[in-house]
């Protein structure tokens, strides 16, 4: 567990919203810190403190527990602003609020609402364990079983990645129901760091989102009984962290596509300063890219006004449509996102293929590849192809 | 009869670790391992063996869960 600053922002009465307590953070320590959490392939430590103190990893938690309710598409344009910045560390920020809302969103136990409050009061950060060795990275399909013994439970799951599992404060581990549940079957568990051991299994030395720290762990935790959530994974799973995660990342690609351009835009700027009356070459090709982000930008943020329109009980938010809008979401905008800073780095030209000077490029472009490869677009197509053959049109 | 069909399907498509003819028409078929994926086999080889076709406000989750929901739903369509 992480200390917290002793003046909490949040409770102060004029306090500024996450967004701007977002952007603060994110000129002052996100940004300058970037370079050397990527080079060195390391935690943003500094990073995810400044967020702690900024009482920013509570900011999907409801008011009434003393967090700030975002919807997600506030919480989305907090990853699309500091993925403008450090991708590794919206990445992180992005997968812990994914992890934050499924509790919100699908336990109202006293035990989970504690945890919420906890998350409040002390910054919890937290990870996830959904995919497991031997079953080849489908996230709804288990091999590992919660273990019972009266008001305890146990679990061992052989995880090829936990992100920032050894930075965590709680890891939330999907798992069959029990010994005898079918693969599908399966819940999510609370595992708290205290009485979790993680045993490191691999390495992370990856092209991009190298400060997510992500290798793989032998998970072992023992927890209460009441650290099971009582809905299916199934449920949460459909309604809360696909959805969610759809939304969040393509904010945080947006971010990446966004930060590249910015980067082409000054460089540009700069050029046509020197020259007036003379429009440079690269204008055309920003304008461009311009045009582009304003396609992504324009899609990322009107799925999230259609996800926050819905209630968590709403049969839309489960409709083989949107399902698949999701999908198309997530595999278009990955897409996207290498486009853009492509474009970007041809507006710059060799003042972003350099990478020892200010318009380097290189570090962009690297995360922007993660964004397909990470959660693989072919695995999400063929889940659309499928869909495809009961989709009934748009209504 | 139409429920003899649909335990057919499911024992064909719905690739549950029990066999679907001895299940009770009630039972959860999610809990006895129907996946997605496989719910979507079903819905095609129904579609295919009945001759109808499900329309969108019957494409849950719950038109799945049971050989008695999948039956009222195939009744509602071919009555």
């Amino acid at each position: 567990m992480t200390a917290v600053v002793d003046t909490p922002i949040g409770v102060l009465p004029d306090r500024p919203g996450a967004l701007e307590r977002a952007r603060a953070v994110a000129n002052t320590v996100v940004g300058p810190y970037a370079d050397e959490v990527d080079r060195q392939g390391r935690f943003p430590t500094e990073s995810i403190e400044a967020m702690r103190a900024a009482r920013l990893l509570s900011c999907a938690v409801p008011v009434e527990l003393g967090g700030e309710g975002l919807g997600l598409g506030e919480i989305g344009a907090v990853c699309e602003l500091l993925g403008r910045y450090c991708a590794s560390t919206a990445m992180i920020f992005a997968m812990h609020q994914i992890q934050v809302l499924a509790l919100v969103r699908h336990d109202t136990s006293a035990p989970i609402l504690g945890l919420l409050r906890e998350i409040v009061d002390d910054q919890l950060l937290l990870a996830s364990a959904t995919t497991e060795i031997g079953i080849g990275g489908d996230t709804r399909s288990s091999t590992c079983f919660v273990e019972r013994d009266g008001d305890v439970v146990r679990l061992r799951k052989n995880a090829p990645v936990i992100s920032y599992g050894e930075h965590c404060d709680v890891v939330l581990a999907t798992a069959r129901r029990n010994a005898d549940a079918p693969p599908s079957d399966q819940v999510l568990v609370v595992c708290r760091r205290s009485d979790t051991q993680l045993e490191r299994t691999g390495t992370w030395d990856t092209l991009g989102f190298r400060g997510t720290c992500s290798p793989g762990f032998l998970l072992t935790a023992t927890g209460r009984a009441d650290m099971v959530l009582a809905q299916d994974y199934a449920v949460i799973s459909a309604k809360s962290m696909l959805p969610v995660s759809h939304v969040l990342w393509s904010h945080l690609w947006l971010g990446i596509g966004t930060g590249a351009v910015d980067i082409a835009r000054r460089a540009t700027q700069k050029n046509a300063r020197s020259k007036p009356g003379t429009v440079p070459a690269a204008a055309v090709r920003l304008a461009q890219v311009l045009g582009l982000l304003q396609q992504f930008r324009e899609l990322v943020h009107g799925v999230a006004r259609r996800f926050d329109a819905l209630d968590v009980d709403d049969d839309q938010l489960t409709s083989i449509g949107f399902s698949m809008d999701l999908n198309n979401l997530k595999v278009t905008t990955s897409e996207m996102v290498v486009d853009v800073v492509s474009q970007a780095l041809q507006v710059l030209g060799i003042a972003g293929y350099r990478e020892d000077g200010p318009y380097r490029l290189g570090r962009y472009l690297r995360d922007a590849f993660g964004a397909s490869l990470m959660v693989n677009n072919d695995r999400i197509m063929a889940n659309n192809a499928q869909l495809a053959l009961v989709h009934r049109g748009t209504p | 009869m139409s429920e003899t069909r649909i335990r057919a399907v499911l024992t064909q498509h719905a690739k549950l670790p029990v066999d679907a003819a001895q299940l009770e028409a009630g039972s959860d078929l999610y809990a006895a391992g129907l996946t997605s994926h496989a719910s979507v086999n079903v819905m095609l080889a129904l579609e295919d063996v009945f001759d109808i076709e499900f329309p969108d406000r019957m494409l849950r989750k719950a038109t799945f869960g049971s050989i008695t929901a999948i039956h009222d739903a195939v009744r509602e369509l071919t009555s």
